[in-house]
């Protein structure tokens, strides 16, 4: 117990752990802008101008403009997701686990 | 038991179904048959089967915590599946095929809509409800606050977005023994309660990771099998899918345009709300983040889970546009009287079902069939026992036995919930017999965000919330949701048979205003309160942020990495 609160203590007074939320948090609330600009943009074209998402693809096409667009955002919530693993995984495992490493000593 | 032996005991049983079901001659489609007494050999057999595979797993480790969660074995690609699995519910194949079966582009929204949570989920929820939680997300949520107050909140929100989950669930599974074992609606249901129930009962959560990862495979395979027919027959052009449907569908071009189901922008708004954020409060869901070893296997399994779901919605799209060409152009087999004006046998519910017997006959009809059976069994399994721990885990054994209660009586009290729980499930499952159940699964994430996403979000993420914030901010936002959707056009005119246009709150779904209310009163609620006791919980937001950023535990017992 006593050697988990020295540890703790250790975490809150290194400025590296400050640091790594800061930088974790930017990048997690970033990417969740990203996401949910894209999806509430689409949202928007639903509420306000639907036809707009029914219009033909190329002329004389039955696809419409919403189709490809519904996929990508299919696409770009996969690749988002891929973006914050790969760098959590490389960059922000490593850090945490130094910062761990130091509070144990 | 091995994961090979695993596969090949649950193909065995799945073809052992479609075989049955292609030697019954009387397996063809009508809303009600005489009692089918080898269609019901082939039930008993297939469940058996399952039940037998569920004891085996079960028999290998029988520790306490087993009934709730593996304990950290699973891997993060394993776990990634098993979430698919738990995601990819009958709403999913069933009721988005369906949903896109009788108003094309629609479908789409939902599925889009579904699937834009799991970043949400990644990039905020994920590894911090690793690092915090232990069984289930009232453990994160009441992590700094007193027990009591937030871990009833916790159950209670559980149980409600669970029924509603179940209800959805009970409806296709319904409609699908029905259709397939010409049973009455009514008795459908109940043998599917009893079923579920039984599963439950013999079976611990180890055996559910294992089922819904059984499940996640056998899903994704039968529905790219059924996608790929369907591309097939359209040389694998997309416009040539489209161009069909559209000139053989009612709506014509319309079709692919948005329109029947969303019709008004405050709907359309709401409705992405719920999907959107509804996804990181889904009690049985969130309970998957502990079963991995830690927040990096946590967050690799969302990103598979991510993954896997994406590429199903995309599958799911193909096969209702494929209904459309396949049921529309030979209609005889799959419509009322033979006549598209009868409409579809079963409901828009079962046109993936219909769809695999006009691309393979009997035999792909009973393979689907068996799939979409045991992906109802497992995901109703899965969302029992997140609402039987609600009540035996935050509500018996933490607030009422003050963590006195033996694992035995723990266990006891989660078997009498999830009897209790199959009881109300079956009696609302008869209620919503006609609503499409991607719909009513939407108004359980109209629930989920609404009261348990913002209590979890801001106790996890926002030093000054208090206790009293989150547990009354979050009875509010509960508590909104739910009188809004049952004045809410699908249950006050759909389920209590008010006429149509009549009910008071004629959005399709709460969340526009149950979900501001909710992070506005938790965010009020919290700044006004000055309690000593308010002071000490936002002083250990510094250790909660401590151990869910580094998964540092006292004793250092849960740090995996």
């Amino acid at each position: 117990m006593h050697k988990y609160a020295a540890s703790c203590a250790h975490i809150r007074d290194n400025p590296r752990f400050g640091a790594l939320v800061r930088k974790r948090n930017r990048f997690a609330f970033f990417l969740t802008a990203v996401i949910v600009i894209a999806y509430f943009s689409f949202i928007a074209v639903l509420a306000f101008s639907p036809a707009w998402l029914g219009m033909p693809l190329l002329a004389g096409m039955k696809t419409s403009l919403g189709v490809p667009l519904g996929l990508a955002i299919i696409v770009l919530t996969v690749v988002l997701t891929a973006v914050y693993v790969t760098r959590a995984n490389r960059e922000f495992d490593a850090e945490s686990a130094e910062i761990r490493r130091q509070a144990m000593k | 038991m091995n994961l090979a032996v695993r596969y090949l005991l649950l193909a065995a049983c799945t073809l052992g179904t479609a075989s049955l079901a292609l030697a019954m001659p009387s397996i063809t489609l009508g809303p009600r048959q005489p009692t089918n007494w080898s269609a019901i050999t082939t039930f008993i057999f297939f469940v058996g089967a399952t039940l037998w595979m569920t004891r085996l797993a079960t028999a290998r480790s029988r520790a306490s915590a087993d009934l709730y969660t593996p304990g950290g074995g699973i891997s993060g690609f394993q776990n990634g599946l098993a979430i698919a699995g738990d995601y990819m519910s009958a709403a999913s194949f069933l009721g988005i095929s369906g949903l896109v079966f009788v108003s094309g582009f629609d479908g789409l929204i939902f599925s889009i809509g579904w699937l834009v949570g799991w970043p949400v989920v990644t990039f905020l929820m994920a590894e911090r409800l690793r690092n915090l939680g232990k069984f289930t997300f009232a453990d994160v949520a009441a992590y700094r606050f007193s027990q009591k107050p937030v871990r009833t909140f916790a159950a209670v929100g559980s149980l409600v977005v669970v029924l509603f989950y179940l209800t959805a669930q009970m409806v296709g599974a319904g409609q699908l023994v029905r259709i397939l074992f010409g049973l009455e609606y009514a008795y459908a249901v109940i043998m599917v309660g009893i079923v579920m129930m039984m599963y439950v009962l013999v079976g611990g959560m180890t055996s559910t990771t294992w089922v819904m990862i059984n499940k996640a495979v056998l899903l994704l395979a039968g529905t790219t099998l059924m996608a790929l027919l369907v591309m097939f027959h359209v040389d694998f052009n997309p416009e040539r899918l489209f161009a069909r449907a559209s000139e053989l569908h009612r709506l014509g071009d319309a079709l692919m345009a948005p329109g029947g189901l969303i019709k008004d922008p405050v709907s359309a708004i709401s409705v992405g709300l719920a999907l959107m954020f509804g996804t990181a409060g889904l009690p049985h869901i969130l309970m998957r983040f502990f079963t991995v070893a830690n927040a990096r296997e946590a967050r690799k399994s969302v990103a598979w889970a991510t993954l896997w779901i994406g590429y199903f919605y995309v599958l799911t799209f193909i096969i209702g546009f494929g209904a459309i060409v396949s049921l529309f152009a030979h209609p005889a087999p799959y419509f009322t009287g033979g006549k598209v004006a009868g409409g579809l046998l079963g409901g828009g519910n079962m046109a993936a079902i219909h769809l695999a017997s006009a691309l393979g006959g009997d035999f792909f009809l009973g393979f689907i069939a068996a799939v979409a059976f045991t992906t109802i069994l497992a995901v109703v399994a899965g969302l029992t026992l997140s609402g039987a721990s609600a009540v035996s885990h935050d509500l018996y054994a933490t607030i009422w036995r003050k963590g006195a209660a033996s694992s035995a009586e723990e266990r006891r009290v989660s078997k009498l919930t999830a009897f209790a729980l199959g009881l109300v499930a079956v009696v609302l499952g008869i209620v919503f017999e006609r609503e499409n159940v991607a719909y009513l699964v939407m108004l359980a994430f109209s629930i989920a965000c609404s009261a348990n996403f913002p209590v979890l979000f801001m106790a996890v993420l926002w030093k000054d919330c208090t206790t009293r914030g989150a547990t009354v901010g979050g009875f509010l936002g509960l508590s909104t949701a739910i009188a809004l959707t049952l004045l809410s056009p699908v249950v006050w005119e759909g389920a209590l048979h008010n006429p149509p246009g009549s009910a008071p709150f004629p959005y399709a779904s709460p969340a526009i205003v149950s979900m501001p209310l909710a992070f506005l009163s938790i965010w009020v609620l919290s700044l006004l309160d000055r309690s000593p006791q308010a002071v000490r919980e936002r002083l250990l937001f510094q250790d909660q942020l401590i151990r869910s950023e580094t998964g540092m535990a006292q004793g250092f017992v849960r740090n995996g990495q």
